[in-house]
């Protein structure tokens, strides 16, 4: 399977009247992509109003809380369209060509349930722990209908749905730019592989996908991942929109939607295909709230490992706490396999630093990489503009009660920052 | 600390609410509690309602404790 | 005015002799001797070591109390504000004397503390209490070693933020520290994954816990004929905490005797385990060491007799080599009192 991405650069985003890229420049009209998202019944249903903003890199910005982060992309060669089964019909995508909106994002923020979170600061201290800070942000606050608290799972879905209309309609707006600069990723089937690298080592990718329930979720082709059993899939399905995120509290290590779609564990795995390893496929799996779910999980994903005859395996982990005890049990039946792996997590090793830093750990995980300390604690100063509202800042994961100090900074753990220590590996930052 | 009594030739059972952990720590006969602040009552409760839950939790250990084991074993309740 | 201090060094590196000398009692020199001079050089005239203590390695073994005493004077009356040992290399028991006197001068004096050696001295058991910069097993390494000790001296003196163990040379020391890696972390797990794949050396970027499982001990045959002792890491102590077992990192266990207790109650009995929520166990500490329950048992007969001694102590950021040495004392302990079986309870 080829997939052919054509990177549009989008340096800044102008509220228009028109709608179109020009000269690396996002023109929108907020109006139509309003409308779009409103074409959508549960969007009319459960969203009261929604109101856009744009945040750059840079400026003295907080967007806060959020929700889901989504780079606009459109199909334009090729089965299937963006968002499979979700917003487009399901059919297989991950080749053909796409058009992307690099150097942007589609940012979902505004009252979800009871207390969420997640906050991108475009400058300052903060700025340096989420990727987000260097993407020009077109950001949409979505405000909800009375009454939506009993209907958290209808408005969650709601909301985030419109975050991907929204990145569709405008990542629509790409389909007739010529993109400026392509790259082209590749998979082949497992004799062709075998075939055509006879002495690289087999790889895949064991993708673990949170699936605990509200604001926990991920969604595969429009399934639910904590109602799929371990399965294979394309790396270039993923890249092209397959797997979406529904989950953002403790932002730090839950995957957005952009993570998905720019998995840097397929990305590095490309770039060493075909020169040191042989980057066989991906197998996705869950990360259920119950034991023998776990177990199950575990299991079969063990048990692909050896079927489709991996040398080795990259595991990577979303979330912490009882997801930990998912990725050792991943680790352990891997490597019980005779297949090596590499674990990517975080740790939660308190404020101090003192405490062991996973909940659960097994000597097979000989071969870590840690994407660092959630616990540890960063001031964040008062910043000019708050898009969406501070006011969870005190109840969130990684806040506590006066975090929002009166000068209008907070001190906070990384925890809350969105996307600080990914767990796919998608930052620079660690801990020894 | 489970561990160092388990070697000294005690059987001994872990009580505790986090049992990965407990696994992990190499407790070999483990029973799941209530709660981190209180693993063996429930301020919720009343005090009898609290001690007959407290009850059933220790005889499930002692029951652990008369159970051969030969790996690492959870003891639900 | 350059920040002062004071530099410790054996008999060997002050070139007083080898192995011979090693029963030299300590001296105090003026300025810096042997390796200082790399320091000093080093900071540039930031700072400066005033004072040298030398002290013959096998003095300070066998004569630990008097020679700890002698240079914590010395130290004292100089008032540095770093003191710096070795580095030692892996000379073992210079790395002990080191890793033991900057731990006295730091505790007893409160002043800023380094040393340097190679990780597998026995010195470097002291690596969680002593900052350490990991140096070579030999001397040779001394080039290398001086500039890092030196760098990391400098920042301690200034009060600068300490890296990560690798990016400031030093010894992971139990503290977990954030930082900024040169690749992303996917990048440098694939790089990993193919050095694993291919045998060659890989390092770890979070060590994993060391574990050995002890094999379950044969259950217990007859309940009733049973002797069941209470032990718990939940911190629970009579009130007042008589022992002044810590809330936190807890140095020392508690024996308690509670023949004659049916109940513990908000006014006998408390919680010391500063790591949860203490409302419900100071309430009733019978939530979290169940004395209550087995009473009525050891009454109905369905357990031979309750222990007349628990051991408690706080779980909470006690290090593992510790909490160890705290079971396997009372193990045996419990097994001379001929106890059959233990119930633990955790918080």
């Amino acid at each position: 399977m080829k997939l052919e991405l054509g990177y549009i650069h989008i340096k800044d985003i102008q509220f228009s009247k028109e709608n179109k890229v020009e000269n690396s420049t996002l023109y929108v009209d907020p109006e139509t992509v309003k409308a779009f998202m409103y074409e959508d019944d549960d969007v009319k249903a459960w969203v009261k109003d929604f109101t856009f903003d744009v945040a750059r890199p840079g400026e003295s910005v907080r967007i806060t809380p959020v929700k889901d982060v989504i780079e606009p992309r459109v199909k334009v060669e090729g089965p299937g369209g963006m968002f499979p089964g979700v917003i487009s019909k399901v059919d297989t995508v991950g080749s053909g060509k796409t058009h992307v909106l690099r150097g942007m994002a589609v940012v979902t923020a505004g009252k979800i349930v009871g207390f969420q979170e997640g906050i991108i600061d475009m400058t300052g201290p903060g700025a340096q722990y989420t990727p987000f800070s260097k993407l020009n942000n077109f950001v949409v606050v979505a405000e909800p209908v009375e009454g939506y608290q009993d209907h958290k799972h209808e408005y969650e879905h709601a909301v985030r749905i419109a975050g991907l209309r929204a990145a569709v309609c405008i990542g629509e707006l790409g389909r007739n730019v010529t993109p400026d600069e392509t790259e082209s990723f590749e998979t082949l089937g497992i004799k062709e592989g075998i075939e055509k690298y006879p002495d690289l080592p087999r790889v895949g990718y064991v993708h673990m996908l949170q699936s605990q329930g509200l604001l926990h979720d991920t969604y595969v082709y429009g399934v639910d991942a904590k109602r799929t059993l371990t399965t294979i899939i394309n790396p270039t399905e993923t890249m092209d929109g397959a797997i979406i995120s529904g989950n953002c509290v403790s932002a730090c290590d839950k995957n957005t939607t952009y993570h998905h779609q720019n998995n840097p564990v397929v990305k590095a795995l490309f770039e060493a295909h075909g020169k040191t390893l042989n980057y066989v496929c991906n197998i996705i799996t869950n990360e259920n709230v119950y034991l023998a779910d776990k177990q199950r999980s575990s299991d079969w994903a063990s048990k692909l490992c050896r079927l489709l005859d991996l040398d080795g395996a990259m595991v990577s982990q979303e979330g912490f706490g009882n997801p930990d005890t998912d990725l050792i049990m991943n680790c352990k039946k891997i490597e019980q396999q005779g297949v090596k792996t590499v674990i990517i997590t975080d740790e939660y090793a308190g404020q101090d630093g003192k405490s062991q830093s996973l909940a659960d750990a097994d000597p097979l995980a000989d071969a870590v990489v840690t994407g660092g300390n959630a616990n540890e604690v960063i001031v964040l100063p008062k910043l000019d503009k708050v898009i969406g509202m501070l006011d969870y800042v005190d109840v969130i994961a990684g806040g506590h009660a006066g975090s929002l100090r009166p000068d209008g900074s907070i001190e906070v753990e990384l925890q809350v920052i969105t996307g600080a220590t990914n767990e796919m590996g998608f930052n620079t930052l660690s801990a020894r | 600390m489970v561990k160092e009594i388990e070697r000294a030739g005690i059987p001994v059972v872990h009580m505790c609410t986090v049992t990965p952990i407990s696994m992990t720590v190499g407790a070999n006969r483990i029973v799941p509690t209530i709660a981190i602040p209180h693993p063996l009552g429930n301020p919720e409760l009343t005090h009898e309602e609290e001690k007959a839950i407290r009850r059933k939790l220790v005889e499930r250990a002692l029951e652990a404790l008369t159970t051969e084991v030969e790996d690492q074993t959870i003891f639900e309740v | 005015m350059s920040f002062k201090v004071v530099h410790y060094i054996n008999q060997f590196f002050a070139q007083i002799g080898g192995e011979e000398m090693a029963h030299v009692a300590p001296e105090l020199r003026d300025g810096f001797v042997g390796p200082g001079m790399a320091l000093n050089a080093a900071w540039k005239g930031e700072a400066v070591i005033v004072k040298t203590v030398v002290c013959g390695d096998s003095y300070f073994a066998e004569h630990e109390a008097e020679a700890k005493a002698q240079i914590l004077e010395w130290v004292k009356a100089e008032k540095p504000d770093l003191f710096i040992a070795g580095p030692a290399f892996n000379a073992g028991r210079y790395g002990y004397a080191c890793a033991t006197i900057c731990s006295a001068v730091q505790t007893e004096l409160g002043i800023t503390v380094l040393t340097g050696m190679y990780e597998e001295n026995p010195g470097a058991d002291l690596k969680d209490k002593v900052l350490m910069v990991a140096t070579t097993n030999s001397a040779a390494g001394m080039r290398k070693a001086a500039p890092t000790m030196a760098a990391l001296a400098m920042k301690l003196m200034k009060g600068e933020k300490l890296g990560a163990s690798c990016e400031d040379g030093y010894m992971p020391n139990g503290i977990r520290r954030n930082f900024f890696e040169k690749e992303v972390g996917a990048k440098r797990a694939v790089d990993m994954l193919v050095r694993k794949l291919s045998d060659q050396p890989f390092t770890t970027e979070y060590p994993m816990p060391s574990f050995d499982r002890v094999p379950p001990n044969p259950a217990i045959k007859d309940l009733s004929k049973a002797t069941i002792a209470l032990c718990t890491s939940g911190g629970i102590v009579p009130k007042g905490n008589p022992d002044h077992i810590e809330s936190s990192s807890a140095s020392h266990y508690g024996e308690y005797d509670i023949t004659g207790v049916d109940d513990l109650t908000a006014e006998t009995y408390e919680t010391a385990h500063g790591g949860y929520d203490p409302v419900y166990a100071n309430a009733d500490a019978d939530r979290v060491l169940p004395v209550d329950v087995l009473r009525d048992m050891e009454r109905e007969g369905k357990i031979g007799k309750l222990h007349n001694l628990y051991y408690a102590t706080v779980g909470n950021g006690t290090s593992v080599a510790n909490a160890k040495r705290f079971a396997e004392e009372y193990a045996q302990k419990l097994l001379q009192a001929g106890v059959h079986a233990v119930i633990m309870t955790s918080t």
